[in-house]
């Protein structure tokens, strides 16, 4: 937001860079997931509050650690030294209101702008045409709501930029345990509690794949409990929004697999739209295909790890919650033919 | 000393042994003060290996990208044993261990106020760890093997709940530190009555040893903190036995009720381990430096302030919960505070090195790396302090980093310069230097490799707690350098323990006063008489043992 008053921006970015190249250099990298290369609006508010803690204690760290180092090794005992004490000294006031007085102040500038930022970001008016997302923690996968249709693990957002930017708001809840949302380019991390309505906000400028993940300890799988947020430019965005609400597709080609998947206990977790499946336990299968990975990224999404989930879920994952369904060869084949169906 | 207990002097080397029965028959029925402190130091450090080893089971499964070294549901037993052993059955234990001896010795009386009540308080830790580990064979009942608790130290709700916790293993938990922490309560009313009612004549509260003082800080902070948690679990004995729906959400429970209790109690716990480290410093630090301590009475405050403002900070802990902005702000204020009178520590110890004639014992090594690595953790501290920043480093492998800074490089190196220090009092035979530097510096790097680069860790946003992580994702070169830092670690505490064993044997004789020391209880015996002093001792100042060795120059002249 607007902590650039305070904190002259260019410094203190330079300064960032300079002391924290180790973690930030994979700034262009899909993979990276580097607190310090934000690329959304309360991200950067924190990497900006970051920089300055950080210029604040490692100078506090310099100064006390050479006085330190200094004391150690001017003040060691020498080998001719005559066995006499060395002068006692009991206290001096007005040496120990200085180190109380410093202390303070350091610690009222950073109560300032701690609380500054937290208003900016906590604080900040929600725009009438923002994004409404509702992200609901499952273990060990997340449900991700938009108005009218729902997917899972993968959440697309538009790009936050310009004139017309349009900031995404999320609605944080769970279904079972604690969970957080944590992708650490656009935002710092807000738990997602049951009976509790959390809310966050993002609103990310460079379209791109950042990945996050649980980070409240949620059970067994809480480490495969992946996240990965799409944000696209404003068209391709829509173009994504009016595939997903599209009915799923029901290819005649594999209305063997489509009717072993109707008749057997999938339906009363899964959903796809248009169909008897209207579970909710588990995630929606309706645009399945159009996601990357599998099992809140457990697994590449192909006919193979697809296959082997299906057959055996604690193999691939040890710990998940949904039960192997001990079809024959065949039937797996033919379910399998069917959800790849699901574009 | 022919008056001595003789189960008493056989249990102490150099004296005659009896039959073995006979020796631990007088270990389990004693409530003597220094036995009891040595078999809680004894106990934590038997539970120090077994945490230590399953650290090392963490660890080997993080050394690299999707490792299956250990399943999830092990890896995540391994998590929450270790957090609770350290916490619960190795820091309390070690800590109140040496309070208990000490603080009858330094403030010149014959035993604590309530000697049953503290054999009472030692029983019950002790069977709390063996409860905890006994979940291994009996958590699941019946019906299989053993299970143990999975759902970490914190024990969030509503994971621990019957519907996400079957079997028994979360009220194996519960009950281990529930029975603990009564004991840790008794310890508490103990040390309290003991410091405001036994101390020798001449020792007023401004006298006593800064020792006696911390400790007593550190037990009143006890009282008020361990009752929180000892509610909260009772809440949660009864949901999950008698139906009732504290935090339980599918009924309308709360969870972060139990966040709140948790931390109310957790945040103080972190300053009852941590004081206590000072407590040490505060005494080895002036005796190597060969000066008084530097600013007694502001140290006193500081302990005190940091007892109160402690009560004060424990939502830093939730400041991704969801809590509104004010109260964000507040919580990371109040943690700020904190660091002030933290500050004042530093720089007191600093002072009293300043224009002293520093001795590189071992005790006086653990305590100068104590300060750096201290240092460390209180700059990292007032990172997390500053809540935007939190949201980002919250439940990340920095906190992992920080808290380890605080209880290994802060408390650990303390403990193991303490033992160094006072092992000589307990024993009458001095630890062996040569071992003792080997088990220094190989500690130094271990631990410096294993918890630095976890801070690098976080900051590529790596979360706690996750069994397993996906290759390319910045996370693997921290890892493993974190995983090799335990080779060093382990090596470490193998000198120590080879060098407590061969030093009880064949350690030099230590005399009664060996390092020079100022405070009382290097005025008896090393190992003490049952009865501590042949008669009870006065005192005129903070350092009576330097007033007999100066008369020219008295510390009472001057305090």
């Amino acid at each position: 937001m607007s902590g650039d008053a305070v904190i002259p921006h260019l410094v203190l970015s330079t300064a960032s860079h300079l002391l924290l190249a180790p973690v930030a250099h994979a700034a262009n990298d899909v993979a990276t997931s580097s607190v310090f290369s934000p690329v959304s609006a309360p991200a950067d508010s924190v990497v900006r509050v970051a920089t300055l803690v950080l210029i604040v204690t490692a100078g506090i760290f310099a100064v006390v650690a050479s006085l330190l180092v200094y004391s150690v090794v001017r003040f060691r005992r020498r080998a001719d030294d005559d066995g006499s004490e060395p002068p006692q000294v009991y206290g001096s006031d007005r040496i120990e209101l200085a180190w109380t007085v410093i202390p303070i102040i350091t610690v009222f500038v950073l109560c300032l702008v701690t609380a500054r930022t937290v208003y900016d970001v906590q604080a900040a008016p929600r725009p009438a045409d923002a994004l409404e997302v509702t992200v609901v923690g499952h273990q060990w996968w997340w449900e991700i709501r938009y108005p009218g249709f729902a997917t899972a693990n993968e959440m697309h957002v538009p790009v936050s930029e310009g004139p017309a930017a349009r900031p995404t708001f999320l609605a944080l809840e769970s279904a079972d345990v604690a969970h957080s949302f944590w992708v650490p380019r656009l935002a710092g991390k807000t738990d997602l509690i049951p009976n509790r309505h959390n809310r966050m906000w993002i609103a990310p400028r460079e379209p791109g794949l950042y990945l996050g993940q649980c980070a409240e300890f949620c059970g067994t799988q809480h480490a495969h409990m992946l996240l990965r947020v799409v944000v696209e430019p404003a068209a391709e965005y829509a173009r994504w929004v009016a595939a997903q609400q599209a009915p799923a597709a029901d290819d005649p080609d594999a209305s063997a697999g489509r009717r072993v998947f109707e008749t057997t206990a999938c339906i009363n977790c899964h959903t796809v739209r248009g169909t008897v499946a209207t579970g909710r336990f588990g995630p929606d299968l309706t645009h399945l295909m159009s996601r990357a990975t599998l099992a809140a990224g457990a697994a590449e999404m192909s006919r193979i790890s697809l296959r082997a989930w299906i057959d055996d879920p604690d193999h691939v994952k040890p710990g998940a919650l949904m039960p192997a369904m001990q079809l024959d060869d065949a039937a797996t084949d033919q379910l399998v033919g069917y959800l790849m169906t699901l574009r | 000393m022919a008056t001595i207990d003789p189960a008493f002097a056989s249990a102490h080397p150099g004296a005659s042994r009896t039959s073995v029965p006979g020796l631990l028959h007088g270990w389990v029925v004693s409530v003597d003060h220094k036995r009891l402190g040595l078999m809680y130091i004894a106990s934590g450090l038997l539970f120090f290996v077994v945490a230590g080893l399953e650290a090392t089971v963490i660890r080997i499964q993080l050394a690299i990208a999707e490792n299956h070294f250990v399943s999830p549901q092990v890896f995540n037993q391994m998590m929450t044993l270790h957090g609770t052993t350290m916490v619960f059955f190795v820091g309390m234990p070690i800590l109140l261990g040496f309070a208990n001896y000490l603080v009858p010795l330094m403030i010149g009386t014959r035993d604590m106020a309530y000697p049953r009540l503290n054999a009472f308080s030692f029983w019950l830790s002790l069977f709390g760890g063996l409860l905890l580990y006994s979940s291994f064979l009996a958590a699941e009942g019946l019906f299989g093997g053993g299970a143990a608790p999975d759902v970490g130290w914190f024990a969030y709700a509503p994971l621990t709940e019957l519907t996400f916790s079957r079997g028994n293993a979360t009220d194996y938990w519960n009950l281990a530190i529930l029975v603990s922490g009564v004991g840790s309560i008794g310890t508490a009313i103990n040390l309290v009555a003991t410091t405001l009612c036994l101390r020798c004549p001449g020792m007023t509260l401004g006298k006593m040893p800064l020792f006696v003082w911390i400790n007593f800080v550190v037990a009143c902070l006890i009282l008020v903190t361990i009752s929180p948690l000892t509610a909260a679990q009772i809440m949660l004995l009864l949901d999950r036995f008698l139906g009732a729906h504290f935090f339980d959400t599918q009924a309308g429970g709360s969870a972060l009720l139990w966040q709140h209790f948790f931390w109310i109690f957790g945040h103080p716990e972190v300053y009852v381990l941590m004081l206590p480290g000072f407590a040490f410093v505060s005494e080895i630090v002036p005796v190597f430096s060969r000066k008084v301590i530097f600013g007694y009475p502001i140290m006193v405050a500081a302990t005190v302030a940091i007892g109160f403002i402690s009560l004060s900070v424990w939502a830093h802990h939730m400041f991704a919960v969801g809590m509104a902005p004010a109260a964000n702000t507040f919580f990371a204020v109040s943690t700020m505070i904190i660091s002030v009178p933290t500050g004042i520590k530093i720089f007191n110890w600093l002072a009293t090195m300043w224009g002293g004639k520093i001795r590189f014992t071992t005790p006086m090594l653990f305590c100068i790396a104590f300060l750096f690595q201290f240092l460390c953790a209180g700059l990292t501290g007032i990172m997390l302090a500053c809540a935007p920043f939190d949201w980002q480093l919250t439940d990340s492998y920095f906190v992992v980093a920080h808290f380890h800074y605080v209880l290994v490089g802060g408390l650990l190196f303390t403990i193991f310069g303490a033992i160094y220090y006072w092992f000589p009092k307990a024993t009458g035979r001095m630890l062996d230097e040569t071992l003792g530097r080997w088990h220094f510096w190989l500690l130094v790097i271990g631990f410096n490799m294993t918890f630095l680069p976890q801070h690098f860790a976080g900051f590529a946003g790596m979360p706690r707690r996750i069994y397993t992580y996906g290759p390319g994702r910045g996370f693997e070169i921290w890892n493993q350098v974190s995983s090799a830092g335990v080779i060093f670690q382990a090596a470490a505490v193998a000198c120590f323990l080879v060098n407590v064993i061969h030093s009880l044997r064949r350690g030099a004789r230590a005399g009664s006063d060996p390092w020079d020391a100022w405070t009382l209880e290097w005025s008896t015996s090393s190992p003490p008489p049952a009865y501590n002093f042949e008669e009870l001792p006065a005192v005129r100042s903070r350092r009576p043992l330097w007033d007999l060795k100066h008369p020219d120059d008295p510390d009472w002249r001057f305090e």
